[in-house]
C-alpha cells in the first residue's frame, strides 16, 4: 500500500498514511468481529442452557418442521442498529468528562491489544520487541476506565462496584503476568511473532499448568465466567456501568466480548502455536514454498482463528458451567493459591529449562521434543501435588463448616 | 532501534480512541433526546438517592493495591531476566529463586496476619 | 520541524500540562487522572528516547499500579470534590521558586550537553540521532544479563527484593485488622 501512496506524496508521508489506514482497518476489524463473537457466544450459551439461542433474525430458506435455516445470523446487526437509536441518558450529578471518557477508555484498552497480534507470518500490526510487556501495559488502561466509570456515575452502587472491580482486576493481573513470563522465558523473546516461531511444539503441551493459570486469571481479568460477581447480570444491578445507556453501555459490552475473544487469541498465540500449521515446517511458510506466500499467510490466518475459537469456546464453556464466586473466596483464591502457584510454577519451569542441555537454541521439532516431554512430566507431577493440596484444603473446609453447623454430629462421627 | 513500530502504535492509539468516540457520537446524533427529571435520577433500585456517593472509603482497598504494587514491581524485574534467560547461567536462576522466595515469605506473613481478608 | 520534534512537543505538553492541572484542580479525583496523563507523557518520552521497555514499564508500574494506589488513597480522603482554592497568597512565592529552579536546571544541563558534543542543543536535532556504537543491539537482553551479573547489579537486584518485602510488611502494619469495624462506606446516611 505504501507504493500506491508514493505516487502522490513523499515517501515519509506514504509510510505514515499506510500505517494510519492499517491502524483504522485493524481497529475496525476488531470491533466488527465483536458482532460475530456475540452471535457465536449467544448461540453456544443457548446450547449450554438447552435452548436454541438467536434463531429468528436474518435471511434464509425455511426448512422442515417450520424450522428456519437462518440461525439468527443477523441478530447482532439488529442489536447494533437498535443500540444506535437509543436515547443517551446521562443522569444528574455525573462528572461529565469522567463519565463520557470511561467507555472509550475501556474499549481502547481492548482494541489496543490488537496492535501486536500476529494474524499470520506477514500480517501483523507491528511486531514490537516488547510485545508481551505491551499487552500488560495496555490492560492497565482498562482498570482506569472501570474506575472512572464507577466514580463518574454519581451512584453508590457504581462506585462500590467500580472499586471492587479494580480490586479484582489488579489482584488477578499478578498471576496472569507471571504466567506470561513462561512463554517469554521459553522463547527467549517478548515479541509475539518470535514466540510463535519458537513453538516447534506448542507450549500448551509442554506447560499445561501455565496455560491453566493464564486462562483462570484471564477469565477473571475479563470479569466473566465464575468471576462475574461484580456485574451479576442475573442477580443484581449491572455493577460499575449501571448508569450507562445507549452506545456507551454498548461500548462496555463490546469491550467485554472483544476482550473474551482477544483472550482466546492470546491463548492461541502464546500457548497453541498461533498461525503455525501443525507438521508444516516454518520455512515453507516464511519462504512461500509450494503454495506461494499469500496462500500460506491465509492458511495461517485461518489456523489462528480456528485455534482462537477453540480457546474462546472453552472460556464460554467455563462461563456457562461454573457458579459465581463470592468476593472473599475470589480474593483468597488469588492471593493464597494462584499467586504462589504461578511463582513456583515459573521457578520450576526455569529450573527444568536450565537442567536440560540444548534448550538455549531450539531450531526444529527434534530440538523441542525432549524438553517438551520432560516439562510435561514435571507439569503432571505438579498437577498431582496441587490436586493433593486442594483436596486437603477442601477436607479442612468441610470439617470446619460441619463443626460450625452440626457441632453435635461431628463429635459422634469425626471426619477422617 | 528504529522508532517505526511505535509510529504504528501511536496511530493505533488515535484509531482506537476515535472508533468508540465515533460510535458514541453517532448514537448521540441518532437517538432521541427527551430529558425527564425522574429518568435522569441516579438508579438505586427505585429508592431516591440520599447523600453523595463520593464518600470516604476504608483502608481495606489500600492494602490490596499496596501488595499489588509490590508484585507488579517484582514482575517488571523478572521480565528482562526471563528475556535473557537462555544466555544466563545456573547462578542467575539461584538469584531469582532468592528474589522470589523473599517475596513469597512476605506474602505468607501478610496472609497469616489476615491483612488480605475481605471483611 | 521533524516528526520526532513534533511528537516530543506533544508529549511534553501532555507531561507538563498534566502536571500543571494536578496542582490547580479543585477535585482530588481529577488530580489523580491528570497525574496519569502526565505519567503517560513521560512513558511516551522514554519510547522516543529509544528505551521502549522503560516506556512500557512506566505504564505498567506508574499508571497501572502506583496511580491506582494513589486513587485508592484519594478515596480514603473525606473531602474529594471540594478542595480549597490553591491560589492562596503563597502562590507568587511558589512561582518565583519554580522559575529559579528552572534557570538552575538550564545552567547545569547546558555545559553537560556541550560536553557531549551537541553545540546549541536547544535548536539542534542531534540528540535524537543514535550512533550505532552507543546503543546495545538488544537493550532488554543486556539489562537482563547485567541485572543478575555478580559484578554488576546483583546486589541492588536482591536489595530491591528486601525493599519490596519491607513494603509488604509495612502494608500489614498500616491496616492491622481488628482495629476497624466500620462499614465499607462510613458516610452513607
Amino acid at each position: 500500500m505504501t507504493g500506491l501512496f508514493e505516487n502522490i506524496v513523499s515517501h515519509g508521508w506514504a509510510v505514515f498514511l499506510a500505517k494510519l489506514i492499517g491502524a483504522f482497518v485493524v481497529g475496525t476489524a476488531g470491533l466488527l468481529w465483536t458482532l460475530i463473537g456475540i452471535w457465536f457466544e449467544r448461540k453456544v450459551a443457548g446450547r449450554f442452557q438447552d435452548r436454541l439461542g438467536p434463531n429468528r433474525v436474518g435471511l434464509g430458506p425455511k426448512g422442515r418442521f417450520n424450522l428456519s435455516y437462518k440461525f439468527g445470523w443477523a441478530q447482532s446487526i439488529a442489536d447494533l442498529i437498535k443500540i444506535f437509536l437509543k436515547e443517551d441518558i446521562r443522569n444528574t450529578g455525573t462528572d461529565r468528562w469522567t463519565f463520557n471518557l470511561a467507555p472509550i477508555m475501556v474499549t481502547m484498552s481492548v482494541v489496543l491489544l490488537w496492535a501486536v497480534i500476529p494474524f499470520s507470518d506477514g500480517w501483523i500490526g507491528t511486531d514490537l520487541n516488547v510485545g508481551v510487556a505491551y499487552l500488560i501495559a495496555v490492560g492497565g488502561i482498562g482498570t482506569i476506565g472501570v474506575m472512572m466509570a464507577g466514580w463518574g456515575s454519581n451512584n453508590k452502587y457504581s462506585l462500590l462496584a467500580g472499586f471492587r472491580s479494580v480490586a479484582q482486576l489488579i489482584s488477578y493481573e499478578i498471576p496472569m503476568v507471571v504466567a506470561l513470563l513462561v512463554p517469554v522465558l521459553m522463547a527467549g523473546s517478548m515479541s509475539t511473532q518470535t514466540i510463535i516461531r519458537q513453538q516447534y511444539i506448542a507450549f500448551m503441551f509442554a506447560v499445561p499448568m501455565t496455560l491453566l493459570i493464564f486462562l483462570i486469571s484471564g477469565q477473571a481479568e475479563n470479569g466473566r465466567g465464575p468471576f462475574d460477581l461484580l456485574e451479576g447480570e442475573s442477580e443484581i444491578v449491572a455493577g460499575f456501568h449501571v448508569e450507562y445507556s445507549g452506545m456507551k453501555f454498548g461500548m462496555f459490552m463490546v469491550s467485554e466480548f472483544l476482550h473474551a475473544f482477544t483472550l482466546g487469541l492470546l491463548t492461541a498465540i502464546l500457548f497453541m502455536g498461533g498461525w503455525r500449521i501443525p507438521f508444516v515446517p516454518l520455512d515453507w511458510v516464511q519462504e512461500g514454498k509450494y503454495l506461494g506466500s499469500f496462500i500460506w499467510n491465509l492458511l495461517g490466518f485461518v489456523m489462528l482463528l480456528s485455534k482462537a475459537m477453540i480457546a474462546y469456546f472453552v472460556l464460554i464453556w467455563v462461563r456457562m458451567t461454573l457458579p459465581r464466586l463470592r468476593i472473599d473466596h475470589l480474593l483468597n483464591f488469588n492471593w493464597k493459591f494462584l499467586v504462589p502457584l504461578s511463582l513456583i510454577n515459573l521457578l520450576v519451569v526455569a529450573f527444568v529449562w536450565k537442567a536440560i542441555p540444548g534448550t538455549d537454541a531450539i531450531n526444529s521439532f527434534a530440538d523441542a521434543f525432549i524438553p517438551s516431554v520432560v516439562l510435561l512430566i514435571v507439569n503432571m507431577a505438579m498437577f498431582l501435588g496441587v490436586g493433593a493440596v486442594l483436596a486437603d484444603k477442601g477436607r479442612q473446609e468441610r470439617a470446619r463448616v460441619a463443626a460450625r453447623v452440626y457441632p453435635e454430629t461431628v463429635e459422634a462421627a469425626p471426619t477422617n | 532501534m528504529s522508532l517505526h513500530p511505535w509510529i504504528f502504535i501511536g496511530l493505533f492509539f488515535i484509531a482506537s480512541a476515535a472508533l468508540p468516540s465515533v460510535a458514541i457520537g453517532a448514537n448521540w446524533l441518532l437517538g432521541p433526546k427527551r430529558p425527564n427529571s425522574v429518568k435522569h435520577e441516579p438508579y438505586e433500585c427505585g429508592v431516591e438517592m440520599v447523600g453523595s456517593p463520593w464518600a470516604q472509603f476504608r483502608a481495606q482497598w489500600y492494602v490490596f493495591a499496596l501488595v499489588y504494587v509490590v508484585f507488579d514491581v517484582e514482575v517488571v524485574f523478572l521480565f528482562p531476566w526471563a528475556y535473557a534467560y537462555n544466555s544466563l547461567g545456573l547462578f542467575a536462576l539461584f538469584e531469582v529463586f532468592v528474589f522470589i522466595a523473599l517475596l513469597l515469605v512476605a506474602l505468607w506473613y501478610v496472609v497469616r496476619k489476615d491483612a488480605l481478608e475481605w471483611s | 520541524m521533524t516528526v520526532e520534534l513534533l511528537v516530543f512537543l506533544i508529549l511534553s505538553a501532555l507531561t507538563l500540562g498534566g502536571g500543571m492541572l494536578v496542582v490547580t484542580t479543585r477535585n482530588l479525583f481529577h488530580a489523580g487522572l491528570y497525574l496519569m496523563i502526565s505519567l503517560f507523557g513521560v512513558a511516551g518520552l522514554f519510547v522516543l528516547l529509544t528505551a521502549p521497555f522503560l516506556g512500557v514499564v512506566q505504564v505498567i508500574v506508574y499508571i497501572g499500579a502506583i496511580a491506582i494506589l494513589i486513587m485508592l488513597a484519594i478515596m480514603l480522603s473525606p473531602n474529594i470534590t471540594n478542595l480549597p482554592n490553591p491560589f492562596t497568597a503563597q502562590w507568587p512565592v511558589g512561582a518565583a521558586l519554580a522559575v529559579i529552579f528552572f534557570v538552575m536546571l538550564i545552567t547545569v544541563v547546558t555545559p553537560v550537553m556541550n560536553e557531549l558534543g551537541a553545540d546549541d542543543w536547544v535548536n539542534s536535532d542531534q540528540l535524537t540521532v543514535d550512533t550505532a556504537g552507543d546503543v546495545p543491539a538488544d537493550g532488554i537482553a543486556t539489562l537482563g544479563e547485567e541485572l543478575v551479573d555478580p559484578h554488576k547489579y546483583m546486589l541492588p537486584f536482591e536489595v530491591a527484593s528486601v525493599l519490596l518485602m519491607a513494603a509488604m510488611i509495612g502494608a500489614v502494619l498500616l491496616v492491622h485488622p481488628g482495629k476497624q469495624a466500620e462499614d465499607v462506606i462510613e458516610d452513607v446516611a
